[in-house]
């Protein structure tokens, strides 16, 4: 049997707040002189933090600060390292998923090298119907061929100790190792740790290890090969020539665990039990799965029942000898738990792993087990579904009966295969006496989970309780809600699940009462702490119907502050945190008041103390104060209130919006059957529509009076919610009294009206629109065409507004031309409501291309921002017209969008040569005249466009009644014969970076692709890592003290092939050469690349100004607008400067945003330095843009690729009954 | 040898031309620059605490915007352990120019609260200032604070901060205050060892095309300097003598040194004649300084301050009201007879 682990023994070293990244990244660096980073969440952290400590000179364990460089993919990150390691240089690398994938190939080597190397994995989903940034084992599992040791921490604390011994056991093994730790749940997840001093590591890390592996550099001194090409004759024999160092890999493992265990009190072992010391049932899994599952057997045990459980710590080599001698010889049964899915396979790898291990141990005699143990294998937790004891105990029990189930799943229902597992989830462990559970229900602007970061340091760091804080953060950028969930107690805190039973709830924010249950896992007599705008004796009757319900249900204490008028007073605007913090202290108990103040004041000392006094003051004005402004509500007895919560789903709905859509809008995601979903990531678009958000504290209200009909409002607007209609005036009969109208000025069209509308419970507020509207009163000129007003005070008018606005038909979209901002806006978006960050600068550019083309394009997305507001569940902003026509939209990897979307245009092109091939051939059929109609038609204009549409629908039509097998297939592929359009979306991170390789290929291929590039100049998805588009002189992460490098001129380098549209734009500096830009894109029969100045809250800019960030960096230089259009005619200009001569400095732009203001104040010789050379950069380029812009230059190029071929329908492919192509 | 030397706020200077609050004061290459010329002294450009304030919360925001929102995206921005503050800064530039010149360096204030002029000038202090001038920039706008208010609170502040630092207080005060005489007697009596007259306003002017409000910084006229030589010139004789003047405004030519001295100024201040037309100007004001009172004899500055203020004026009433309609006339006088009423420009 073995001892008793990790954080429960005697704690060596200093006790810190630590979450899991960090936690493993602190031993990485200290360990590592040459380490390879790559965003990609959730490991990003790691790097970050490497990259952080690089600039601040912090040195590794020998005293050298260790070369920290971002890659352009992990692809790349995975060759630096091996290169850097064939250099005898110690190093790492952090990722996660793809990433892991992508460095799959290099890992092979390094191992095939046996080369010391620690990967530091927080392990996380692969995508595959849909993405997914959450934890499960499917990305490590990818992994284990490779020849990578894989050992796996399952709490923060051993994110930390097994970090340290697999850089240990790698030096000595010469087996490179793969430590990994759950996404999210162990990465994210802030606990109390012992943290490792410099000397542990010393002291695990012999000399010798290290000097045998230097021992092996390549050196001229001692020149050797390595990556010779074999023949048949060896390369067999050499792979069988490293297999003992295989064999002894997991001995090592085991010594150096005893070594630190003998060191810092913490024991481990390679496979570990715990439980019945004569188990019948025993349960084995590895990763964060194994705290919940240690609470549920530690409670069944302690109640007399049999069971087990074997934490799996080294997967590979798989240590089948330790892994039998662990389980107790009374087993009887044995469920082995994988997160991760493997279809088609007999069953996922860690089953099949135990179930060799035990057939070869049960095949010796005398076997290890009274009797054979029946193994079974089951799925959990996949993408950090919630793994709790109580699922735990239902594996258990599916074990007790004579014939379990050999494969199930546990944690959802399937109601399809039916492998799930039903669980008792009122089934609760035993807490520790003394341990307080909290909620914190905010929203991510006000610094709740800030302030629980915070609280969570400051119980764990200077008391003796042991502490645990987890985060859940929701699917939106803008308006995101955030719960926290804490734990406190005197015993160390395993539970790796979320707070069940609440003795304390928070709810940051009013409205949020509305828009979920906060109160649905509070334990009877909880604590309820709630921001208020209403006292103590008027706050029950504001209260909802369920609120109310559940407060006298279950007699719980209500009190109540209004942090919001306090935050005003004290001059933090919405961070009501710290107002917040205090009263959690004095009601939870946790510490006494009085040094729960003083401990607060600290911590704010420590987080704002170095950027100067006055945030430190105001926090603690506000800190000085809250106590005193909390209330206690005397609860009535009943209750009273007949409000509901947030709007309902229309009951016009379509049905999978009310069956599916609905239920994730509410929360209950967790509680859909297999069968509600489906089977291959098809989702409905034009869902956004039905997630009522109303996060907007003030939205524009329009004012006609003033109105100039020039659509900017409507044409930054990033989340389509403010919109512009022009209809005939006779449909204004039967709009409500408050809908407001306006005769619209137009030289194309005359008698119309215009209506300007904001869509009230979709709008974030970000006032953008009302920053850029060009309209002043003329008696007062604050007052605008459009005003931000309290949305409290309009909304119930602007619902009944915008509903009727919805209804008005949009204007035939021949009637004014596209190429104005106007003619544009009057055009219906076919993008609306995204989750993207208030003001994001990205989505103005997605809504224009969708109103522009949205009836005839397909977009390939790259992962990234655009990705997420995108298609992240549980609804969708693409949508369609009113003929049901929009965006088809699919994201394949960020890596190859380029590459995902010329295959669209190649499949595309493939449907049309063989729609009119087949169209040839039925031509006598459907009418000599239509079909050459149709194969002669010009589709150069949207009207040329909408007549082969309709054309196409008689051919369909005609084909209809035709039981043939030719009709059949061209029914399939008609709509080819209409033009459509590919659209390939991504940020830079894609465009510069990791896709660029396969994006230059797409340039060069010749094919109509539009590739839109969202320039926002950093990783914004991933929380602002620097790209090659991030310029010279901006901080960025991964460029803590200021990029050295200049920006790469992407769009120089499509233009060098000659035969590529290129186009650079600003919607905020120019809207009309922007909407220009995408028409001429469009129109281009090649490839063609538009670059977006996209504004971004990773900027360190007011978003509101968005627009004018934009026109400043225009106005400097800082982003020359141009569109380039190749032509074969001789004396043309191929090259046009949209933009004027700069007419102020760059810095006059870049010290308004704080990327480039923050290093004048963290490295200020290095900022002004650097400074110099922003500007000359701009400078030199404006120069050579004026001499291109000058230059006539004719391109040949091939002809029109889009020209179709002349089709002879005599030739290709007969369908016909007998021949099944 | 004409003896350039003047004493200001206790500080025995080698010249009375001293280079006032600007860029050119802020860089330590101009700095030392203009030290070369001849300055006197030079006056940092004001610590604002507005700004102080402004940068740190503007910073804050900025680095916390959209943190704690996103799971892939819990924040934006590299962890800093160090970040300089505007105060940070100036406390630094204040060392490295002590570090690097031999005239003295007299740092500048311009706070909005008690707690802040109390802390910000014992900061400056501690720096190695050699003085503070204290500038009270302040507007009164607010309908409810009425002039004994308003002079009584600037009263206050100056005590608290004269009681608060060993270093000699200078007080530049705006020139719109009601009985100017004898607020500025009072301003002495709390503490403060100099006066300084006038502070610019810089005024906000409109942009026609987007009928925006725009901040316009414009430098100073020559004109400008009769503002300051009528009240030196009065308040020379009724100020306790040890009470230094300086003139500031207008200063751009050796002869406006000269006036500002005859009126009773122990120094003459100037920026915007250093910023057309770069820091050596300084040695021009200087010869200019140099040439005239050789050509009117004058021995020495001590022997010219003061000479003409109102105690030792032929004509003091010309300083005071009445002086008022003569000018005018003289603007409306028909050209014809200037030749006989000579104006001044």
């Amino acid at each position: 049997m073995a001892e008793p682990t990790g954080v429960s023994a005697p704690p060596s070293g200093e006790f810190v707040c630590l979450d899991g990244n960090e936690a493993a990244a602190r031993v990485a660096y200290a360990l590592s002189e040459v380490i390879a980073i790559y965003p990609i969440t959730p490991a990003s952290p790691m790097g970050e933090s490497a990259d952080d400590w690089m600039a601040a000179a912090r040195p590794n364990l020998w005293g050298v600060v260790p070369e920290v460089i971002e890659m352009q993919s992990e692809a790349g990150a995975a060759g630096a390292l091996h290169g850097a390691l064939q250099r005898g240089a110690l190093g790492t690398t952090f990722t996660s998923s793809q990433g892991l994938l992508l460095m799959i190939p290099n890992m092979f080597k390094i191992a095939g090298e046996l080369t010391p190397a620690v990967i530091h994995v927080a392990a996380r989903t692969v995508a595959t119907h849909a993405l997914s940034i959450f934890g499960d084992h499917s990305d490590v599992m990818h992994a284990r061929t490779t020849g990578w040791a894989m050992l796996a921490a399952s709490s923060v604390q051993e994110a930390h100790d097994l970090a340290l011994v697999a850089h240990a056991a790698s030096l000595r093994s010469r087996v490179p190792f793969l430590h990994f730790f759950d996404g999210f749940r162990t990465s994210h997840e802030v606990d109390k740790i012992a943290v490792l001093a410099d000397d542990d590591l010393r002291a695990l890390l012999p000399g010798d290890d290290v000097l045998a592996f230097r021992s092996r550099a390549m050196t001229p001194d001692a020149p050797v090969v390595r990556g010779t090409a074999q023949n048949p004759d060896v390369f067999f024999q050499a792979r069988e020539a490293a297999n003992p160092f295989y064999l002894a890999a997991p001995a090592i493992v085991q010594d150096v665990m005893d070594h630190f265990g003998e060191r810092t009190g913490r024991h481990y072992r390679l496979v570990e039990y715990v439980g019945a010391p004569d188990a019948e049932r025993v349960v084995v899994l590895m990763g964060s799965g194994i705290g919940a599952a240690e609470e549920a057997v530690e409670a069944l045990a302690a109640a007399g029942e049999p069971v087990g459980l074997l934490k799996v710590r080294l997967y590979r080599p798989f240590p089948a000898e330790q892994l039998v001698a662990a389980l107790p010889p009374t087993v009887r049964s044995i469920a082995v738990l994988d997160r991760t899915k493997e279809p088609g396979a007999l069953g996922e790898p860690l089953y099949l792993d135990v179930v060799a291990a035990l057939d070869e141990a049960c095949d010796r005699q005398p076997g290890p087990f009274a009797e054979r143990p029946r193994v079974v294998g089951g799925r959990y937790g996949l993408a950090s579904k919630e793994f709790t004891p109580a699922m735990v105990r239902s594996v258990l029990d599916e074990l007790g009966p004579d014939r379990p189930r050999r494969h199930f799943t546990v944690g959802i229902y399937d109601d399809v295969t039916h492998l799930s597992l039903e669980v008792d989830r009122e089934f609760r462990t035993t807490r520790p006496d003394g341990e307080v559970q909290a909620m914190f229900f905010g929203l991510g602007a006000d610094g709740t989970v800030g302030a629980n970061k915070a609280s969570v340091k400051i119980i764990g760091e200077s008391t003796d309780l042991w502490a645990q804080g987890y985060f859940v953060y929701d699917s939106k950028k803008s308006g995101s809600v955030t719960v926290s969930h804490l734990r406190f107690g005197p015993r160390p805190i395993r539970s790796t699940y979320l707070v069940e039973d609440a003795d304390f709830v928070a709810c940051h924010q009013f409205g949020l009462m509305e828009r979920m249950p906060v109160l649905a896992r509070a334990k009877r007599g909880a604590t309820f702490l709630l921001n208020s705008p209403y006292g103590p004796d008027e706050v029950w009757d504001r209260l909802t119907r369920d609120m109310q319900q559940a407060i006298v249900d279950k007699e719980i204490e209500l009190w109540v502050i209004d942090a919001n008028r306090l935050a005003r007073e004290v001059g933090m605007g919405n961070r009501i945190n710290t107002m917040m913090q205090p009263c959690f202290f004095q009601l939870a108990g946790v510490l006494p008041a009085d040094e729960a103040i003083d401990r607060i004041k600290q911590s704010v000392e420590k987080a704002y103390g170095h950027r100067g006094r006055t945030i430190v003051e105001r926090n603690f004005a506000a800190i000085d104060r809250s106590l005193a402004e909390l209330r206690r509500v005397e609860v009535p007895a009943r209750v009273t209130s007949d409000r509901s919560a947030a709007l309902p789903i229309p009951s016009a709905a379509p049905d999978f919006v009310k069956r599916v859509t609905a239920r994730l809008i509410a929360g209950e995601g967790d509680l859909l059957p297999v069968s509600a979903l489906p089977v291959d990531g098809t989702f409905p678009t034009g869902t956004a529509a039905y997630e009522k958000r109303a996060i907007a504290q003030e939205i524009p209200i329009w004012d006609p009076d003033i109105c100039i009909d020039c659509g900017k409002c409507a044409i930054v607007c990033p989340h389509a919610t403010i919109r512009m209609k022009v209809y005939e005036p006779g449909v204004l009969e039967g709009a409500p009294d408050t809908f407001l109208s306006k005769s619209f000025r137009s030289k194309d069209i005359q008698g119309y009206n215009l209506t300007i509308q904001v869509a009230p419970d979709d709008c974030t507020g970000c006032g953008v629109c009302v920053d850029v509207c060009p309209a002043k009163s003329k008696t007062e000129v604050r007052h605008k065409a459009i005003n931000m007003e309290p949305v409290l005070e309009h909304r119930d008018r602007e619902r009944v507004n915008w509903d009727f606005f919805r209804s008005i038909p949009p204007l035939a979209r021949d009637l004014l031309p596209h190429d104005s901002v106007k003619g544009s806006q009057a055009l219906e978006p076919l993008f609306e409501f995204s989750g993207a960050c208030s003001g994001c600068g990205e989505t103005p550019y997605i809504k224009l291309v969708t109103q522009l083309f949205g009836d005839r394009m397909v977009v390939a997305n790259a992962t990234g921002c655009s990705s997420i507001y995108g298609a992240n569940l549980p609804t969708t902003p693409y949508t369609v017209d009113h003929a049901g026509r929009g965006p088809a939209w699919n994201n394949s990897l960020f890596e190859d969008n380029a590459e995902f979307g010329l295959g669209m245009r190649l499949g595309l092109e493939a449907q049309t040569k063989l729609a009119r091939l087949l169209l040839g051939r039925l031509a006598p059929v459907v009418g000599d005249d239509l079909a050459g109609s149709i194969l002669d038609a010009e589709q150069d204009t949207e009207p040329q466009v909408r007549a082969q549409r309709a054309r196409i629908a008689r051919l369909v039509s005609a084909l209809g009644g035709l039981d043939d097998t030719d009709a059949r297939h061209l029914r399939a592929v008609a709509g080819a014969l209409n033009r459509q359009g590919v659209w390939i979306i991504g940020g830079d991170g894609w465009a510069y970076d990791i896709g660029f390789g396969g994006l230059d290929h797409v340039l060069t291929s010749g094919r109509n692709v539009n590739i839109l590039v969202l320039d926002t100049e950093v990783y914004s998805n991933t929380g602002g890592q620097a790209s090659k588009a991030t310029p010279r002189g901006a901080v960025a992460k991964f460029a803590a003290s200021g990029k050295d490098a200049t920006k790469k001129d992407l769009g120089a380098i499509a233009r060098a092939y000659g035969n590529v549209y290129v186009a650079q734009i600003a919607v905020g500096a120019n809207d009309v050469q922007a909407v220009k830009a995408l028409l001429e894109a469009d129109a281009w029969p090649g490839p063609s690349l538009v670059i977006a100045y996209s504004t971004c809250i990773a900027h360190g800019i007011d978003m509101s100004k968005s627009m004018s960030h934009q026109k400043d960096a225009v106005k400097s230089g800082y982003w020359p607008l141009y569109r380039f259009q190749p032509t074969e005619a001789e004396g043309e200009h191929p090259f046009r400067l949209d933009s004027h001569k700069p007419s102020i400095a760059v810095h006059d732009f870049v010290s308004t945003e704080a990327r480039y203001a923050i290093l004048g104040r963290t490295h200020p010789e290095r900022a002004t330095r650097l400074a110099s050379l922003v500007q000359a950069d701009v400078d030199e380029r404006w120069r050579y843009y004026e001499q291109l812009a000058a230059m006539e230059r004719a391109v040949p190029h091939e002809p029109d690729p889009d020209v179709q071929p002349e089709v002879d329908s005599d030739a290709g492919y007969r369908y016909d009954e007998d021949s099944n192509p | 040898m004409t003896d350039l030397r003047t004493t200001y706020l206790g500080l025995d200077l080698r010249s009375p031309i001293v280079a006032s609050a600007g860029p050119l004061t802020r860089e330590l290459e101009t700095a030392q620059r203009l030290e070369a010329a001849g300055a006197g002294a030079i006056v940092l450009p004001s610590l604002f605490e507005e700004e102080i304030v402004h940068e740190e919360v503007d910073l804050s925001y900025a680095l916390e915007a959209g943190s704690e929102h996103f799971p892939e995206a819990l924040e934006y921005f590299p962890r800093f352990p160090e970040v300089d503050s505007v105060l940070d800064r100036y406390l630094a530039s204040i060392g490295e120019l002590k570090d690097a010149l031999d005239i003295p360096v007299i740092a500048s204030l311009n706070a909005t609260t008690t707690g802040g002029w109390i802390r910000y000038a014992e900061l400056l202090a501690n720096a190695g200032a050699d003085a503070i001038e204290l500038n009270l920039y302040r507007l009164a706008a607010d309908p409810e604070q009425g002039a004994t208010d308003i002079e009584a609170r600037d009263l206050r502040l100056i005590a608290d901060v004269v009681g608060a630092v060993d270093l000699p207080v200078a007080v530049k005060l705006a020139p719109y205050y009601t009985a100017m005489a004898n607020f500025a007697r009072q301003v002495a009596a709390a503490g403060a060892q100099g006066l300084v007259l006038f502070n610019r306003f810089y005024q906000p002017d409109l942009d026609l095309e987007t009928r925006d409000v725009v901040p316009r910084i414009d430098l100073s006229e020559p004109w400008e300097l009769r503002l300051p030589l009528r009240w030196i010139a009065i308040l020379r004789p009724v100020l306790d003598p040890a009470v230094s003047l300086a003139a500031t405004s207008g200063v751009h030519s050796g002869g406006d040194v000269v006036k500002a001295l005859l009126v009773g100024a122990d120094v003459a201040m100037t920026t915007s004649s250093l910023l057309r037309r770069g820091p050596e100007h300084l040695a021009t004001l200087e010869a200019e300084l140099r040439a005239w009172m050789t050509d009117h004899q004058y021995e020495s500055v001590h022997q010219l301050r003061g000479s003409v203020s109102t105690a030792t004026s032929d004509d003091p009433a010309a300083f005071e009201r009445a002086n008022y309609l003569r000018t005018l006339h003289s603007w409306i006088t028909p050209s014809s007879l200037t030749a006989t009423y000579p104006t001044s420009g």
